[in-house]
């Protein structure tokens, strides 16, 4: 686009010499004099009251340097006001087999593994739940005395007339869909490093997504005045979710730090961050929904049952996603949702990109792919007459500002051939279509208040450097890039002058984290804002010291010029130091604070869902069937997503495709694997994420809809392409051998059953229903 | 536990440890040696964050005991190239977004470098058996088959690179 010079290029990231040289620092690659190795000890029991603890053998072992228990930080906490449900350590019982009963800290690992089998806790095994549809009929001994039978939270919404469009449908289906549980997987294991400092301060180097989360828990927990900690987010090797509520061992080492007045490190193994979690739950959703024969939507109802694990954490959010991003993708007039978030005796889940969407979605596509067949109607047809009138506000209060699903839809039926193609693949090959979206973060806080989301500062001192001060958290999205250009092209300097400190807490402003997909819309606007207000700043100076009117200057490759003669053209170090002239060190600040007409409507658990904008996608996968082995091979995914404007290109399609990556694992081969509340694949090798050779080429086409209130017109590019892809695949496995596979994931087992249960019912005199469309 | 005096040769230099016995090569790289450039990202030879180069093929460091290393040249990312003067792979994970959060970067780099050490102009599908023992959970993997591609045409045709914020950091714009 004209006028933009940083805006829209493909830039390497700016920490991009760091990771490719292994000089880039992580959690666990910190490590200062005197520190110390936390272990924490687990719980081998589903559900069991803890009735005595004994630490003093432990304490005992030379090298043992503190011994912590749930007396040590008896307080609860959670990441949601609602839901302050879990201590660092377990007070009264343990909930799950790996919840937190003790930990120590010793002055190597192997006195820290040994001092954890000399503490001898007394446990009595209670009932345990596994499955929530079970927990919910517990009549007793349930897993938080306040929850009765089990459930966290339930939800119950009705928009529109929902009995009156089903009745004007003339086709109506009605499903039930299994999701399994899904980790996020990301490449590093958690790791915290905290230390104890002479004059009673304590500061964490923690692996997280929400540095400021953190501090607040760490003050509530530790009982400490927030100004009393530092919180400084290191690299972050991924996080997808997983380290966007605070972590246990993020706060058993300030604890352990704390007594022991020592640097501990806790680094999870690969099963304790599965014991961890907060991951995308077990679903069961139970779909309805009618069309007319033209293939408009005319209700929705949905039921579902998320099975939460042990602890509240983010669940009550992720709930109300599913019943809330029903919503907002297409013009639905009537719907209808009943959501329950269930307590069971396992890890606790949480937020996983997509948050809430990704299971309903993978439902809603299916079940709008199985109406497309009954109306002898294309799928890309169905979708197509189903579009919102945007800019609009739709049935359950959600305001959609800029709408470029149409164009996706175009992209993907272009480039994949959609037309030419489909009914006309060879036997065993497929192709599915599927559409999905998501927030550009929540327009309301998790902890209410009119406090702007982000706020950023960038002082520019007589070195002429340009330091931005941002709260906001680089977890591999390339936030930290995406802050860069904007305030590079606001005042028309280079990428490289600008200097970036973020996410540490003593340092930079708030800002709510990295999560929900919040950071290019909000630290983005607010870097937008703060680059603005200095541009101002510096141009005022100028106009000041050269006596030119002010609204004559502009700034731009480096330079400030009058726009209209060439009266004066200096340096953009000239004009720093004509602005400092007068005023010293020059401070900007940026604010954003999602407008008021986004924040949703008024019903219970209205304020989940709102976002000041939606990001959207459309996906075509191909597939391959084996209908000896029930293998599925996905051939090709094509993607087009609607990020508003692409400030980075090639981050924008980093983004896309390692969700269209993401959604492929959880379709066809990921799932987290239960027996009486034991995981039974604790570990990177029988969770199977998807390697090279089961990832097919994924294209990403960029769709720019220029959202009216994004910076620069951007919204969301991270999570919302990853809920497409589950349904495409699914729906590409339909049209290779027309059997439906509503169980996630799409396991050869699965597909071979299906297989043969038709091949029962055509057999018999009664069947012959369904088949290839 | 006794320790024992090892000497390892590492990116080219000559370097002396005391270690136990049974301190695994990844242990030692990361806290003995301060090459923190090597991770660990599972628990059971799973994820390939911790290869390294043992006379030029790439090896798990993280179930290799160090002892049985003290005869062998080893190449950890760090030894590829530092800043200022990146490798062709270096580069071309950086310009093609190989990195996004980068934790799995070195093990994939150390992959991708032995890859090109034995087989100059590697095919697609070459490159993706290369790469199998190694997992990313961010980038889906295409921008890291891109950012192989460039490191070749880099190589080869000492083709320019493209203009990015790296190339921008060195000179301006």
């Amino acid at each position: 686009m004209a006028g933009h010079s940083i805006i829209g290029k493909p830039l390497a990231m700016t920490d991009s010499p760091g990771k490719v040289t292994g000089l880039g620092l992580y959690a666990d690659d910190l490590a200062v004099p005197g520190m110390l190795c936390g272990r924490i000890l687990h719980s081998p029991y589903p559900h069991a009251r803890i009735r005595a603890i004994d630490t003093s053998a432990a304490e005992a072992l030379p090298g043992v340097k503190a011994v912590v228990t749930g007396k040590d930080a008896p307080r609860p906490y959670g990441i949601l006001p609602i839901g302050h449900d879990e201590c660092v350590f377990a007070v009264d019982k343990a909930r799950y087999i790996g919840d937190n009963v003790a930990a120590v800290a010793a002055t190597s690992p192997e006195i820290a593994e040994q001092a954890l089998e000399l503490i001898r806790v007394d446990y009595e095994a209670l009932p345990a739940w596994f499955d929530a549809e079970k927990s919910m009929q517990a009549e007793g001994e349930w897993i938080h005395a306040d929850r009765a039978r089990n459930i966290e939270k339930e939800y119950h919404h009705v928009f529109g007339d929902v009995d009156g469009g089903f009745a004007g449908a003339d086709f109506v289906r009605e499903q039930r869909y299994f999701a399994g549980e899904i980790n996020h997987g990301a490449m590093e294991p958690h790791s915290t490093l905290a230390i104890w400092a002479p004059d009673a301060r304590l500061t964490v180097h923690s692996s997280t997504q929400v540095p400021y989360y953190l501090h607040r828990t760490l003050s509530e927990v530790c009982e400490m005045p927030m100004s009393q900690i530092r919180v400084i987010k290191p690299l972050v090797g991924g996080g997808f979710g997983g380290k966007s509520e605070i972590i246990p061992l993020e706060v058993a080492a300030a604890v352990l730090a704390r007594k022991s007045r020592r640097p501990v490190k806790i680094t999870y193994t690969r099963e304790e961050v599965f014991f961890a979690h907060r991951g995308r739950p077990i679903t069961i959703v139970e779909l309805k929904t009618g069309i007319t024969r033209a293939g408009k939507i005319s209700a929705v109802a949905a039921r579902v049952i998320q099975d939460g694990g042990a602890y509240c954490g983010y669940g009550p959010v992720t709930v109300l996603y599913s019943g809330a991003l029903l919503g907002a993708i297409y013009d639905i007039p009537a719907l209808r949702y009943d959501g329950f978030r269930v307590l069971t005796n396992k890890p606790a889940c949480g937020a996983m990109r997509g948050h809430g969407t990704v299971n309903v979605r993978f439902a809603f596509e299916a079940l709008l792919d199985e109406l497309a067949c009954a109306a002898g109607l294309d799928p890309a047809d169905v979708r197509r007459c189903n579009m919102l009138p945007a800019p609009c506000i739709t049935v359950n209060g959600l305001r959609v500002t800029s709408y470029g699903l149409p164009e996706c839809v175009e992209k993907v039926v272009e480039r994949s051939g959609w037309n030419d193609k489909r009914g006309k693949l060879p036997p065993g090959k497929g192709m599915g279509l599927a559409c999905s979206h998501y927030v550009s973060g929540a327009a309301n806080p998790i902890i209410r208040s009119n406090m702007p989301h982000t706020t950023v500062h960038i002082k520019v001192d007589r070195d002429a450097a340009i330091t931005v001060y941002s709260g906001a958290s680089e977890i591999g999205q390339g936030s930290d890039t995406m802050q860069v250009q904007i305030v590079a092209e606001v005042l028309g300097v280079a990428p490289a002058r600008i200097k970036l400190i973020a996410a540490d807490t003593d340092l930079t402003p708030i800002d709510l984290g990295s999560y929900s997909s919040r950071v290019t819309f909000m630290a983005g606007n607010a870097c937008l804002d703060a680059a603005r207000n200095l541009r101002t700043q510096i141009l005022e100076g100028v106009a000041q010291k050269y006596k030119v009117p002010v609204e004559t200057l502009d700034l731009r490759e480096s330079w400030v010029i009058t726009l209209d003669d060439s009266r004066l053209k200096i340096t953009f170090d000239d004009a720093i130091a004509a602005a400092l002239e007068f005023r010293g060190a020059l401070v900007a600040k940026g604010t954003y604070a999602p407008p008021e007409e986004a924040r949703g409507g008024k019903h219970k658990g209205a304020g989940v869902g709102p976002s000041p904008s939606y990001s959207y996608s459309a996906q075509v996968a191909e597939v391959t069937v084996d209908r000896e082995t029930g293998h599925v091979t996905v051939d090709r995914i094509v993607a087009a997503h609607d990020c508003g404007r692409a400030l980075n290109p090639i981050c924008v399609d980093g983004q896309v495709i390692g969700s269209v990556y993401m959604g492929m694992g959880q379709a066809l081969q990921e799932e987290m694997v239960w027996h009486d509340g034991r995981l039974m694949n604790p570990s990177l090798l029988e969770y199977r994420m998807p390697t090279t050779l089961e990832t097919p080429p994924i294209e990403c086409i960029i769709v720019e809809s220029m959202d009216p209130e994004g910076p620069f017109g951007a919204k969301e590019a991270g999570e919302g392409s990853l809920a497409a892809t589950i349904p495409a695949i699914a729906n590409a496995i339909y049209d290779a051998i027309g059997v439906r596979i509503n169980s996630l994931p799409i396991t050869p087992e699965k597909v071979l059953a299906a297989i043969r249960e038709k091949e029962k019912q055509m057999a018999t005199p009664a069947g012959g229903k369904g088949g290839r469309p | 536990m006794n320790k024992e005096l090892i000497t390892l040769t590492v990116n080219g230099e000559s370097r002396e440890v005391a270690i136990p016995p049974h301190k695994l090569l990844l242990d030692v790289l990361r806290e003995d040696l301060g090459l923190t450039g090597s991770k660990r990202g599972c628990d059971d030879s799973s994820c390939g964050a911790c290869a390294v180069l043992v006379d030029g093929v790439p090896m798990l460091a993280c179930v290799a005991l160090a002892v049985s290393y003290q005869d062998c040249s080893i190449t950890t990312v760090e030894g590829i190239g530092a800043p200022g003067e990146l490798h062709p792979v270096q580069s071309g994970w950086a310009d093609a977004g190989g990195s996004q959060c980068g934790f799995c970067s070195p093990g994939f780099l150390i992959s991708a470098k032995a890859l090109l050490d034995r087989n100059p102009d590697p095919s697609l599908d070459e490159i993706r058996e290369a790469l199998s023992s190694n997992l990313c959970r961010c980038t889906g993997y295409m921008q890291i088959y891109e950012a192989v591609k460039l490191a070749i045409e880099r190589t080869q045709g000492g083709a320019a690179p493209v203009e990015t914020a790296g190339t921008a950091a060195a000179g301006g714009r």
